[in-house]
């Protein structure tokens, strides 16, 4: 880890400026699985908010929308409601459970493939390479003079950057509102202040963190590569250079094939750097394992052509496990990795994963979106009627979280004699259930009188009960307390 | 750490060491990144613009009020106008609607008892209870027992002008005589018109003082309080039969009440709010759960 830093540290000075890295262009198998992954996690990123889903007309919409104003979350089919936030929890703790399963499997898999550091970096480095062109032509111009075509390609690079960056910030809003309502108010200045203010941070940060920051924020501000030890172990795949085969290495690509032809003994390793031009981090990954990696595997590309090249078998630099390492060095065949990949550790990642997963499966279907509850007024607990009875009082919450109106009946059981009205009428009207009207997609408030002979325990549990007046159906109860002056006598 | 020492490598991680050394050992030199730095100074010149933006300095008796002159006080009152005047059209409607017709209007009606409950809280706690349950001495407002009046316009009346409050002509008076103090009845004539009240309101059996005082309560009490202790809500006489009590039900209650009475005072409201909030409070209390609909 202090390799990367020594590297850049300036002798004697307290602060370290970065070293320019200017990644080579790699072409290979990872280098293809990152370009889908990255269409793929970009597609996502900028297409989800377009996408409509129909949920009649008191609702959005939109497929994916958080609608910060209303407190609503819609994600196409299930909605879901700020009391259900445990959802989002349940999502969160897949999303953990699923890094540590990812992690313990394929390494730092997140980190070299999927993690929008990686993507966006990638997508600037490339954005630079077409500009500025590959990674010598990057050397060239950055130590030629400040001349017009200096001049001219910076400017278009900053631009192209920044407008990544706008792009990347303006598509965020839009999960936070009807898109195509935004885009047209956005672009007639009339969209919301804190519209423009996200736009304007989230092209900054991108900017920032994309175009100059890039490997810096994986090396100093982003914690998981720190607690990267205790997800790993011997059997979890890790870029790793099998220094076995490599060590010696040859000085140069001729040097290696005359030692070839005359059968001496030479490391695999030609000193080519070639694994180290091509990092985007700007590592050398044949000092071991170190901070610096995001096992994007460009290396094990870049090595593998010049392994071609100078007719040795591919995987000098390769995916392989601590265990692998061990094998391989005492001469022995690796295991496959269809057996580091299924072993009781991910498994029971997987299992705690799937099990969470499938809970909030079974609860999302299960859920009613009629929901009752009911808090007892305590100020005061009780009131002592002239005709002898007792009133306590109560605030119900009738929640119709479907998207149509609804009435609804509320009723109470288990006490005898009780009758009960609401604030907006009076006495004369207590009868022994009440009706509701909730409005679509809405919660109905209700502060609500129950009447109950003044003979029965100091605290009678009961319960209140609500039932859909319309064809659907559907029901909630909630317990509830009626509490009475002590007797004194 | 000049240029010319002599640069020492530390064998184990390649890094360069730094040229102190403290009890045999040494330190690494491992420099922190310069964009930390200039995080760092981002961060200074940033306090600085805040210091000339907002109020920062404190002066002696206030504080430099910043380029923009903006202060979270400002924002509250720009706040309490916001909040004004999306109301006004509330209570100009409520201002315009007669108390009796308010309970027409589910909307205006909500308004005002969400209006009232904030002037309750305000106005009103010190005496009814942050409940509204009263206190002795002090109606409790939840109930359906009403000394006056329990619509939303008798409600409002008594908000306005008050119990007892001189200056107005329309209060709410009621006198009941001090039977005891003014040598109406005896100290045992009194005891027993306790006793028959106690008996009427089923809180002691019958029993020979209540009945020497059937006779005292027809011929003293009755007038008011009515020929069955039912009370009399024109002259703001209680209910004498039911369980509810303003100023206890016990016999020590109940005699200091027939001995010296009791001379309950209530602001007249309509002196001290404005329309508007008289008849929030009044819509709230109505709302209490004892409220009553306008007899027609």
């Amino acid at each position: 880890m202090s390799s990367h830093v020594n590297r850049t540290g300036k002798a004697g000075g307290l602060y370290a400026r970065r070293p320019d890295i200017f990644p080579r262009a790699v072409d290979g198998f990872y280098r293809r699985l990152k370009w889908a992954i990255m269409a793929v996690t970009l597609a996502i990123y900028y297409v989800t908010p377009w996408l409509r889903w129909e949920r009649g007309v008191y609702a959005p919409d939109q497929a994916v929308l958080v609608d910060l104003a209303n407190r609503r979350f819609y994600f196409f089919a299930i909605e879901i409601w700020p009391h259900e936030f445990y959802y989002v929890a349940g999502l969160l703790v897949m999303a953990g459970i699923g890094l540590f399963l990812l992690t313990a499997t394929v390494g730092r898999a997140w980190c070299g493939y999927a993690c929008p550091q990686t993507v966006w970096t990638d997508l600037f480095l490339h954005i630079e390479r077409l500009i500025d062109g590959d990674r010598n032509a990057q050397i060239k111009l950055r130590k030629a003079p400040l001349g017009p075509s200096k001049i001219v390609k910076r400017t278009a690079k900053h631009s192209a950057w920044l407008l990544v960056g706008t792009l990347t910030g303006g598509a965020w809003i839009f999960y936070f509102a009807d898109a195509p309502t935004l885009l047209r108010e956005l672009f007639s200045g009339r969209a919301a202040t804190v519209a423009y203010s996200t736009i304007a941070i989230l092209t900054a940060t991108t900017y920032i963190f994309g175009g100059w920051m890039r490997e810096q924020v994986c090396i100093y501000m982003c914690p998981w590569p720190r607690i990267q030890g205790a997800m790993l172990d011997e059997r979890s795949l890790i870029v790793t250079y099998k220094e076995w085969r490599g060590e010696p290495r040859t000085r140069g690509l001729k040097r290696a094939v005359d030692r070839v032809e005359v059968g001496d003994e030479a490391g695999d390793c030609i000193d080519c750097n070639a694994c180290v031009a091509v990092c985007p981090t700007g590592i050398d990954i044949r000092n071991g394992p170190q901070i610096g990696c995001i096992t994007c595997a460009l290396c094990i590309d870049a090595c593998d052509d010049v392994m071609a090249r100078i007719a040795r078998p591919r995987g000098l630099i390769d995916y392989a496990t601590f265990e692998d390492c061990d094998v391989e060095r005492k001469g022995g065949a690796p295991v496959p990795v269809r057996r580091t990949i299924l072993r009781s550790r991910t498994f029971l990642y997987f299992g705690l994963w799937a099990a969470v997963g499938l809970g909030m499966i079974v609860s999302l279907g299960a859920r009613t979106r009629l929901d009752l509850s009911v808090a007892q007024e305590r100020n005061p607990l009780f009131v002592q009627l002239s005709d002898g009875s007792v009133r306590n009082a109560y605030t119900i919450k009738v929640r119709n979280m479907e998207t149509r109106p609804r009435t609804v009946r509320i009723s109470i059981e288990g006490l005898s004699g009780g009758a009960i009205w609401d604030s907006l009428s009076d006495e004369g009207s207590a009868r022994p259930s009440l009706t509701v009207q909730v409005g679509p997609d809405q919660v109905a408030r209700r502060r609500i009188y129950v009447r109950a002979s003044r003979s029965g325990p100091a605290a009678q549990d009961f319960t209140f009960g609500l039932t859909a007046l319309d064809d659907q159906g559907g029901a909630d109860r909630d317990a509830a307390r009626f509490d009475r002056p002590e007797t004194v006598e | 750490m000049s240029e010319n020492s002599e640069k020492q490598i530390d064998a184990a991680t390649g890094t360069e060491l730094n040229t102190h050394e403290w009890d045999g050992i040494q330190e690494l030199n491992t420099p922190l990144p310069r964009w930390w730095l200039w995080t760092f100074y981002a961060t200074i010149i940033f306090s600085l613009g805040y210091v000339v933006v907002y109020p920062a300095i404190p002066l002696m008796d206030s504080a430099t009020a910043g380029t923009f002159g903006w202060s979270s006080r400002g924002d509250l009152k720009k706040e309490v106008a916001a909040a004004e005047a999306t109301r006004a059209s509330t209570n100009k409607a409520i201002a315009q609607m007669p108390i009796e017709q308010l309970a027409a209007s589910p909307e205006l009606m909500r308004a005002a008892v969400e209006g009232g409950r904030a002037a309750f809280k305000v106005n009103c706690v010190q005496c009814h209870g942050s409940g509204a349950a009263g206190s002795k001495g002090y109606p409790n407002l939840n109930d359906d027992d009403w000394l006056w009046s329990g619509d939303l316009a008798g409600i409002h009346t008594t908000l306005v002008n008050g119990i007892r409050q001189p200056g107005d002509d329309a209060t709410r008076v009621s006198q009941m005589p001090a039977f005891g103090r003014d040598q109406m009845l005896t100290a045992a004539q009194v005891e027993d018109v306790v006793s028959y009240v106690r008996l009427v309101s089923r809180q002691e059996p019958a029993s020979a003082s209540a009945q020497r005082g059937t006779k005292l309560y027809a011929d003293n009490c009755a007038a008011c309080h009515g020929a069955n202790a039912e009370g009399n809500r024109d002259v703001g006489a209680p209910n004498l039969a039911d369980p509810i009590w303003l100023y206890g039900g016990d016999r020590a209650a109940l005699t200091e009440t027939v001995t010296n009475a009791r001379q309950g005072v209530m602001p007249a409201w309509g002196q001290r709010l404005d329309p508007v909030t008289v008849k929030m409070l009044a819509a709230y209390v109505h709302s209490l759960g004892g409220g009553e609909q306008a007899k027609r």
